[in-house]
């Protein structure tokens, strides 16, 4: 399974004043089982990208292909590839809308055509994969949770449609620290578990860093960048800048140690990692 | 410049209890402090903010600005005019279609003459570096753009403090980084009071002052310094500390001899210099 980019360019209100090119000529696959990041500033076409690959938007020039299939084909076959792309858009617990937690989870699957009782049980699943228990919050207003519980309603609403590939738009934005560790775990599991591949757009290198195999760049709208997060935060720090992202602070840190002869392991994710292993060099250093 | 007494705010919840989102908090802000207000989601921050320029009323307690108490009706207006606000999302709080009609909205409400306005739209623009984009239109701006006009729109009603509600969380790096350099600017070359709410904690390492808010309590309150060298703390109050702060600090557990108090990568590189040259 994949999804394969060709070649495209989306133009903004093309033929008026306007007019604007979000994105110019990316071409990219996405494999199933790969967890991609996504960076870039603000206007990079991040976003733009991102809804081409379930057909929320159609390239100007260019095709999107989920496993063969165009995504602006009108056939059944390409509603139904649509389906395996699930989207969980910014500040998404700003689209719950129904009475009942589990109805705004059923919305989807509802929808897909399914019966009741796989609503149900697909509700009764997406609840338990972002860690909200049935019997507690099924019969809740939504709107009466705290964000970080909101949060994960609308999260189990995409997860409810079981697609294969999942694209989450800055899904910690707003989060404390504890509610970001908490989705991002979450997060990782389910990639663990092969449940689906997950595509991250996040301002976050930390969570890239510590969760993505692969990494794209945008710029201009442009993929100036695509390979292992690390290769790329280490050796591609002028790219970077250009791009107007940065590296992870942790990384920062440690490459500013670097800097002044001091031995780092330049590639660690976590402090507690960086720790350890600059420990074990000093101590050793101070003993002879 | 504020003088918060007792601060308790509760209000009823859905099945008619008694919620207090602020539960007895005291302090005193001065003049010209850059304070930093950090706490989880729903630990409070943000009503204490909205408190401050009397957005919202305490239930219990005081809260003085400038002398003067929130409690009192026609106390209402000056305070809101010493104390601006801005908000986090830059496209719920921007109302006009041109820049420059946008940061003339605050003084035209306050009554003050067009001559006047013109003047004070112009110097609020330079402040936040934005002169060049008054005829622009606020939605072709970029988000870090954005929150520099709302900025100058609070500026042009001459505040003395600024209430900034997590202004960089929808951001991105660069955004971020204008923002924060604007507000440090302002605070630095104008005087102006700065409180500002964050979830980074890199920002908040840039204040003079940390206050942090658990549960409705205040429950730290010094120099990022004195706030930030407890890791262990921080993270059982379900925040973060800065990068060096915690590689110092762990480094300093496991037995190394280094200071565990560093906040920034200069001082770490300080601190772990001597071992280095014994290698």
């Amino acid at each position: 399974m994949s999804i394969r980019v060709e070649n495209i360019t989306y133009i903004y209100g093309g033929g008026t004043p306007y007019e604007k090119t979000a994105l110019a000529g990316v071409d990219l696959t996405i494999e199933k089982g790969e967890f991609v990041g996504i960076i870039g500033h603000t206007g990079s076409g991040k976003s733009t990208l991102i809804q081409h690959l379930n057909g929320l938007i159609h390239p100007t020039k260019g095709r999107v292909l989920v496993d063969g299939v165009d995504l602006a084909g009108k056939s059944k076959e390409a509603i139904a590839k649509r389906h395996t792309v699930g989207m969980v858009f910014q500040y998404p617990e700003q689209q719950l809308f129904e009475e009942t937690v589990a109805q705004d989870i059923a919305f989807g699957p509802r929808n897909l055509g399914c019966d009741e009782e796989t609503v149900e049980a697909r509700v009764r699943e997406a609840m338990s994969f972002v860690g909200l228990d049935y019997d507690t919050y099924a019969g809740r207003s939504p709107f009466r949770l705290s964000g970080g519980q909101m949060r994960r309603v609308a999260i189990a609403g995409v997860i409810a449609m079981k697609p294969d590939f999942l694209i989450l738009d800055e899904p910690s934005a707003g989060l404390d620290p504890v509610g970001r560790r908490e989705i991002f775990s979450q997060i990782r599991k389910w990639y663990e578990e092969g449940a689906f591949s997950v595509i991250l757009v996040s301002h976050n290198m930390d969570d890239i860093a510590r969760l993505a195999t692969r990494l794209l760049v945008m710029s201009h709208g442009r993929c100036v960048l695509d390979g292992r997060p690390m290769d790329i935060f280490l050796h591609h720090r002028k790219e970077l800048q250009e791009a107007g992202v940065d590296v992870p602070p942790l990384t920062k840190t440690l490459l500013a140690l670097k800097e002044r002869g001091i031995p780092v392991p330049e590639e660690a994710v976590s402090c507690e990692e960086a720790a350890d292993a600059l420990y074990r060099t000093l101590r050793e250093g101070t003993s002879c | 410049m504020f003088d918060v007494r007792h601060l308790t705010h509760a209000y009823e919840t859905e099945d008619g209890t008694s919620f207090k989102a602020l539960d007895d908090v005291s302090c005193r802000i001065r003049k010209g402090e850059f304070t930093a207000v950090i706490g989880t989601n729903g630990s409070g921050k943000s009503t204490f903010a909205r408190h401050l320029n009397a957005l919202v009323l305490p239930t219990e307690g005081d809260l003085f600005v400038e002398g003067l108490s929130v409690r009192e009706p026609e106390n209402i207006w000056p305070i809101r005019q010493k104390v601006g606000m801005v908000f986090q999302n830059p496209d719920n709080q921007l109302i006009a279609a041109v820049v420059e009609e946008e940061v003339a909205f605050g003084p035209e409400n306050l009554g003050v003459p067009r001559e006047e306005i013109l003047t004070r739209v112009d110097e609020a623009l330079a402040k936040v570096g934005m002169t060049q984009y008054r005829h622009h239109s606020p939605a072709m701006l970029s988000g870090g753009q954005k929150q520099r006009i709302a900025i100058a729109g609070v500026l042009a009603m001459k505040p003395d403090c600024i209430i900034l509600d997590e202004p960089t969380a929808m951001l991105d790096p660069v955004g971020r980084k204008e923002v924060m350099d604007t507000v440090h600017e302002l605070n630095r070359k104008e005087g102006i009071s700065v409180v500002l709410i964050t979830h980074f904690m890199e920002e908040a390492v840039t204040a003079d002052r940390v206050l942090v808010i658990h549960k409705g309590h205040l429950v730290m309150d010094g120099t990022p310094r004195e706030v930030f060298s407890d890791p262990e703390k921080m993270k059982a109050l379900g925040l973060d500390v800065p990068v060096p702060a915690d590689l110092a600090s762990m480094l300093h557990k496991k037995g190394l001899a280094v200071r565990a108090d560093c906040m920034t990568d200069e001082e770490l590189g300080d601190a772990l210099c001597p071992f280095v040259s014994k290698i």
